[in-house]
């Protein structure tokens, strides 16, 4: 709809926002901080999602991953000690710094290497469908075609729920 | 873009002026008229919302038998800007154990999903930034910013009444997100849209009508998410003084206190888009016509006057509300809101979303006489389900034991 200029201009923002506060959030002594800086990045991410027609998933991001993780890594910092001490060292610290190099060099590999496929300007009628209703999409899979699935999850997830409650239960 | 500008008519009037005088690019004035909008309604919600101080402090007087702010200005209606010069000049008190950035971030954060609400409402007809095709679920999903912004202001203060404030407050909030959560399915599954807009053009019947247990728990989880009376948690000044604002001062304080009267304008927008019909009025038209007080006109610019005038007319009626309820009931306790949430609104929101799924199964489409069938069972429904709540659960009025009653708080 905007030019793609314009297009750029934000993607890159958002770029830099949501690496940059990435990277912060490792780096900064608070851990209330890192939090917060945590929730920055979701947000980058959910952005990224809104901007190529992922709406669905943009808002899910925010929903589940700032409203509920987020708040839930702060909660879990206000009962921790020393917050502003931030990390000490670990003897692990040389291997995760490997792994998380190895990660990286994977995925941009990955994402540099593969052959992305675009999809023509004019989609055929339910493909086209799927863009501009994708929640009615979504619903029609997980309720219709896969709700044998659907069901299970929940099972899944009601019975973790009942296990939660039965172990911090006081007798 | 799902679902742009192309209806609106100052989209329409710069485009007009910028493509087509002055021979610009096509995004610009796409640009252009957003900016336009933005500034129209963040201002026209924001000036609503202080004036919203005013009238709830006018009203409030009403209930109380006094008068309320009246030496300002006619019938006192410069109060809110007397408030907000006083508050300006107030000194700016940061705490010295305070994170500092973190401590003036929040109240702003606190303002950012008041705003973004903004862009998917419906001011009228064809009248709104973008009526995306998630609407509803954006709805929750920036609602749930503010916690953050609850969290940053109690823990940046670095006072415990501040902390304990906004944990209360968190825990609150999270809690009445999942009965809202549900109360906004029931409307989704209702309208077979999360558009705002399709809503709006779905409810032959409002809402608030059709399903008056999805209403209900909406409205009691929305003044929860509000913090407002009865579960106001932050004005225990004998529990907490006041909560996560204990160590504000000043202009934050005021941005604090703005962010919470603007967001009782927003949720009530929200439930007239909701359970109100939003822009239309066929309460007393059933059959479907959009005569009005302006229907004798018969033009769309009247039209367009009038589905304005009745949506702001729709939000007048829930701030009044709101106001009312806060006159007339007492401040829960937190443990009671608590179970108020888990043990009567979750079931019943539950329930709510269990009778309008059937129902649209059977209806798929319904017609206005299909939506008074839902609404005569619904209404039935929800009065056999409030009775056997009110019969079985117990919300303890008693004390609790435990810290609480050690420390005498009650």
């Amino acid at each position: 709809m905007a030019g793609n200029l314009f297009e750029e201009i934000i993607f890159w923002l958002l770029a830099a926002t949501t690496i940059g506060a990435a990277l912060l959030v490792v780096h900064v002594q608070s851990l209330f901080r890192a939090a917060l800086l945590l929730i920055v990045s979701f947000l980058g991410v959910a952005g990224i999602f809104a901007m190529v027609n992922a709406e669905f998933l943009a808002v899910a991001q925010v929903l589940i991953y700032v409203g509920g993780i987020a708040v839930l890594v702060i909660f879990a910092v206000m009962l921790t000690r020393d917050v502003d001490r931030g990390n000490l060292g670990t003897p692990v610290q040389p291997v995760a710094l490997l792994l998380a190099a190895v990660l990286l060099g994977t995925l941009t590999y990955a994402v540099v290497q593969a052959e992305w496929r675009l999809l023509p300007e004019d989609l055929p009628g339910p493909l086209a469908a799927v863009f501009v209703d994708t929640p009615a999409q979504l619903g029609r899979l997980l309720v219709r075609d896969f709700v044998l699935a659907f069901e299970v999850a929940g099972a899944l997830l009601f019975a973790a729920v009942i296990g939660a409650l039965a172990l911090v239960r006081e007798r | 873009m799902a679902g742009g500008l192309e209806g609106n008519a100052i989209y329409r009037a710069v485009y007009g002026l910028v493509v087509e005088e002055l021979g610009w690019a096509s995004w610009l004035a796409y640009f252009i008229a957003a900016m336009v909008i933005i500034l129209i309604v963040v201002n026209g919600v924001l000036v609503m919302g202080t004036l919203y101080t005013w009238f709830e402090r006018r009203v409030l007087g009403r209930f109380q038998g006094r008068l309320g702010p009246n030496r300002t200005g006619p019938f006192g209606l410069l109060q809110p800007i007397a408030d907000a010069l006083k508050l300006m000049f107030k000194e700016d008190i940061v705490p010295r154990g305070a994170d500092r950035l973190v401590f003036s971030l929040a109240p702003i954060v606190m303002l950012v999903p008041t705003l973004l609400v903004l862009a998917i409402i419906p001011f009228g007809r064809g009248s709104f930034l973008a009526d995306l095709n998630i609407g509803v679920l954006y709805i929750a999903a920036v609602g749930g910013i503010t916690t953050v912004a609850v969290l940053m202001a109690g823990y940046a203060s670095a006072n415990k009444f501040a902390t304990f404030g906004s944990m209360r407050a968190v825990a609150m909030v999270v809690s009445y997100e999942i009965p809202l959560v549900m109360a906004l399915l029931g409307v989704t599954v209702l309208a077979s849209s999360m558009s705002m807009v399709a809503v709006v053009e779905a409810q032959h019947l409002p809402y608030l009508l059709v399903a008056p247990l999805g209403a209900g728990v909406f409205l009691t989880a929305i003044s929860a998410e509000l913090n407002r009376n009865p579960f106001d948690v932050l004005e225990a000044e004998s529990e907490l003084v006041a909560g996560y604002l204990t160590e504000y001062s000043g202009m934050k304080y005021g941005v604090f206190m703005l962010a919470e009267f603007t967001n009782t304008i927003v949720a009530g927008a929200i439930f007239a888009v909701l359970f109100l019909q939003g822009w239309q009025w066929t309460v007393f038209s059933p059959l479907g016509s959009q005569v009005g007080f302006l229907g004798f006109l018969d033009t769309g610019v009247a039209r367009q006057i009038e589905s304005h005038f009745w949506f702001l007319f729709k939000v007048g009626l829930f701030a009044f509300a709101a106001t009312w309820v806060r006159a007339t009931l007492p401040r829960l306790r937190i443990d009671q809101i608590l179970s108020l949430a888990w043990k009567v609104l979750f079931p019943l929101s539950l329930l709510n979303v269990l009778v309008l799924a059937v129902e649209v199964i059977v209806w798929p489409e319904p017609s206005v006489g299909e939506l008074g069938i839902m609404a005569a069972i619904n209404w039935a429904v929800a009065g056999a389900a409030f009775f056997v709540a009110a019969r079985l659960v117990s919300l303890g009025t008693r004390a609790p034991l435990g810290a609480g009653a050690a420390v005498g708080v009650r």
